[in-house]
């Protein structure tokens, strides 16, 4: 039996869905020609229609058959082993079953006759089971690109069909990026779940204390885990604030600049300079944080007599602040040049100067795009990683001195679940109970953005 | 109730006014003189040059980088284009009403107290509320908004927006007002409430206003201006121009035979 692969397959139903829509187009413009009426609608519209139809719905079965086919041959393997073993447990058959399909795949080889029947079987099984895929998807293409092209009068209404069914497409995108998110979030949420079985839900919510040091080995000699994320919450804000301190006050200055004040030629230059900044990627701000600016104000404190320490808090925020500058910048020069122009007529013809337009016309009129602009920037800046991994340090210290070295929830939950880590230990899950709790974080901020700046905009619309 | 526009004092007088655009010109040599306390209209086809001519009364054309203006505007027998005259100060001697309302989005009370603000005029609250509230009444407002100061401006009707706008222009008492077909995106209620007030206001005030309606320019104006191309084809007084008109042009404009 020949193999009918994925892309050979997908080929075939392409040229079939398309075979039809130029059939349905013809066969329409025959049909009414037979009547000796016109078409409700544009022929290529009857072969949209007959196309969407005989494509979509195949290359979801496609799609539908690849990703649960070979799950449901690898089940019947499962249970043609165990019932070979039945002595031996789960996860051994799970071991000899993907021997089987290693040998089925000619990937390894083997003198065990058993594993090389199975293996045998079990490519005849895939084999077959493409075979029928292909045949199946085919045939759906087929009959039912045959159907719509029969259905389809001269008096159908062609268009209309194809809208409707272009716009559930649309729908369906919509749900998938929901049902994607929401997924992410249960997983999360499970994981964080088993963490709180382990661990009190409000020690780790208020306790101030932070020291996953638990034992590896059971018999090891260590002080047990201690998780109070108020600590490490605390880095978080902290490095979050040194960040706005920076980004706030040089985005927004530059995107009055750009927006109010900058000849078209120079705005032409900085606008794509400032937007450079956003492609550097992060880690590369990691370095920039931690080889150039944590020594710079060391040294700099070290000759006015501070003691800074060589990860802080102030080089971590400082440099991500940096990183952020180009979203707030873009976001309010596009914010503040939606002002109408006759706003700012209006404020001229009254004999204002342009500082009092702008301060007094234009920034207000912009008020809930600045604010929504500052709450993304912030939950950007709360969610950042690299940076502070590169530079902030691990010590989880309550502090509030920006010279100091602190912790984020992010560098935690990286530290947490790098290296040797057993994934049902108490160290590993507390990763997943920072991580809903950061979550969480940024879920309140950006709803607290969205609704201040609608609550602004309605104040101001 | 007017006085003959002849003998009576020229509040501002243009001479030899060119503007440029780049390399265009959109105006070419305009000399003309407009009285005091009267309405003037400035009636032509689209791109006759007309707004320009309004815009460079109040020097807001200075904003636009490409706009080049050669010739002299005297106001009360100042070169308003001379280098010791500053064009923000312009602005608040001569007031401007755009086309489209353009209130600015707060309330009633902060849009009319805007101008004073900004110069100075009111040294407290209670002097400053009495500008607003009879800006709104000249502008004949007072009845329909004074429960509701506070209410945002850009809630109310266009017509009473443009009101709004009005009153805001009158607030930093002005000697000239500028009004940039100000009627051209209201109903005929609202339009005629704004015709009136125009009426009114033309006592104390000089007014200049572009319009696209002749019939407007008929109603309200003492003096008309007909400019085509860039060119200033007729100037005389408005009786004149609509029953008598001087140059074909204008004879051909008026009747509707183009434009």
């Amino acid at each position: 039996m020949f193999t009918l692969p994925l892309s050979f397959v997908f080929v075939i139903l392409v040229g079939v869905s398309l075979f039809f829509f130029y059939f349905s187009k013809k066969s329409i413009v025959q049909k009414s020609a037979q009547i000796g009426q016109r078409s409700k609608t544009l022929s290529t519209y009857y072969g949209q229609n007959a196309f969407l139809w005989s494509f979509i719905p195949s290359c979801l079965i496609l799609i539908l058959i690849s990703l649960a086919g070979p799950n449901y041959v690898d089940q019947i393997f499962f249970a043609r082993v165990q019932e070979l073993n039945p002595k031996f447990n789960d996860s051994f058959i799970s071991l000899i079953l993907s021997k089987v399909i290693n040998v089925a795949n000619g990937k390894i080889g083997t003198d065990d006759q058993k594993i090389l029947t199975l293996a045998n079987e079990y490519k005849i099984a895939t084999e077959k089971l493409y075979f029928y895929r292909g045949l199946v998807v085919i045939l759906c293409a087929s009959m039912l690109g045959l159907l719509v092209s029969y259905l389809q009068k001269p008096k159908t209404n062609a268009r209309d069909k194809v809208e409707t069914f272009i716009i559930n497409l649309f729908f369906i995108s919509a749900v998938i990026a929901i049902l994607t998110t929401a997924s992410i979030i249960l997983s999360l949420l499970f994981e964080a779940l088993k963490f709180f079985n382990l661990y009190n839900f409000f020690e780790f919510l208020f306790g101030l204390h932070w020291a996953p040091n638990v034992a590896i080995r059971t018999d090891q000699v260590a002080s047990d885990g201690s998780f109070g994320m108020i600590p490490v919450l605390a880095g978080t804000l902290l490095v979050s604030f040194i960040a706005m301190c920076v980004a706030i006050p040089v985005g927004l200055y530059s995107a009055i600049y750009l927006a109010e004040f900058a000849a078209p030629k120079i705005r032409d230059y900085i606008k794509p300079t400032l937007e450079i900044l956003a492609g550097i990627p992060t880690v590369v701000y990691g370095y920039f944080a931690a080889l150039t600016a944590a020594p710079f104000f060391r040294d700099v404190g070290g000759s006015i007599g501070l003691s800074v320490s060589s990860e802080s808090a102030l080089a971590a925020g400082a440099v991500m602040g940096i990183m952020i500058i180009p979203f707030i910048s873009s976001l309010s020069d596009d914010v503040i040049r939606a002002v109408p122009q006759s706003l700012r007529d209006g404020s001229m013809g009254l004999g204002a100067t342009k500082a009092e337009t702008i301060y007094r016309v234009i920034l207000p009129a912009a008020l809930p795009g600045l604010v929504g602009a500052v709450l993304l920037a912030v939950s950007r800046a709360i969610g950042e990683t690299m940076i502070v991994v590169m530079a902030a340090g691990l010590s989880a210290k309550l502090t509030a001195n920006p010279l100091d070295s602190v912790t984020t929830v992010t560098v935690q939950i990286v530290s947490l679940l790098t290296g040797d880590t057993e994934f049902d230990d108490i160290k590993t899950l507390s990763a997943f109970g920072l991580g809903l709790a950061l979550f969480f974080f940024t879920l309140i901020l950006n709803v607290i953005a969205l609704t201040v700046s609608r609550r602004l905009s309605e104040r101001y619309e | 109730m007017k006085k003959d526009g002849d003998t009576m004092k020229q509040k501002l007088i243009a001479e030899n006014v060119d503007v440029f655009y780049g390399e265009k010109q959109a105006i070419n040599n305009i000399s003309l003189g407009i009285n005091e306390n009267t309405i003037t209209a400035l009636i032509g086809p689209s791109g006759c040059g007309k707004s320009t001519f309004l815009r460079c009364l109040n020097r807001m054309n200075d904003v636009i980088d490409t706009c080049k203006i050669s010739g002299k505007i005297l106001m009360d027998n100042t070169d308003i284009y001379g280098t010791e005259v500053d064009p923000v100060e312009l602005r608040a001697k001569v007031g401007m009403v755009f086309q489209k309302p353009n209130p600015f989005p707060k309330s009633i009370f902060e849009n009319i107290a805007y101008g004073p603000r900004i110069h100075g005029l009111a040294s407290n609250n209670s002097e400053l509320k009495d500008i607003v509230l009879s800006s709104l009444e000249k502008a004949g407002l007072i009845d329909e908004v004074k429960d509701r100061l506070d209410d945002q401006a850009t809630g109310l009707s266009g017509g009473q927006q443009q009101r709004i706008c009005i009153a805001r222009a009158i607030a930093v008492s002005p000697e000239v007002i500028l009004m940039d077909e100000p009627c051209s995106a209201l109903d005929p209620i609202a339009t005629a409430k704004i015709e009136e007030l125009m009426n009114e206001l033309s006592q104390s005030y000089t007014i200049v206003i572009v319009t696209h309606s002749m019939q407007q320019a008929a109603r309200v104006s003492k003096k008309t201006a007909f400019f085509h191309l860039g060119d200033l084809i007729e100037y005389n007084d408005t009786d004149k121009i609509f029953t008598q008109p001087e140059n074909e042009k204008t004879q051909d404009y008026i009747t509707g035979r183009f434009g």
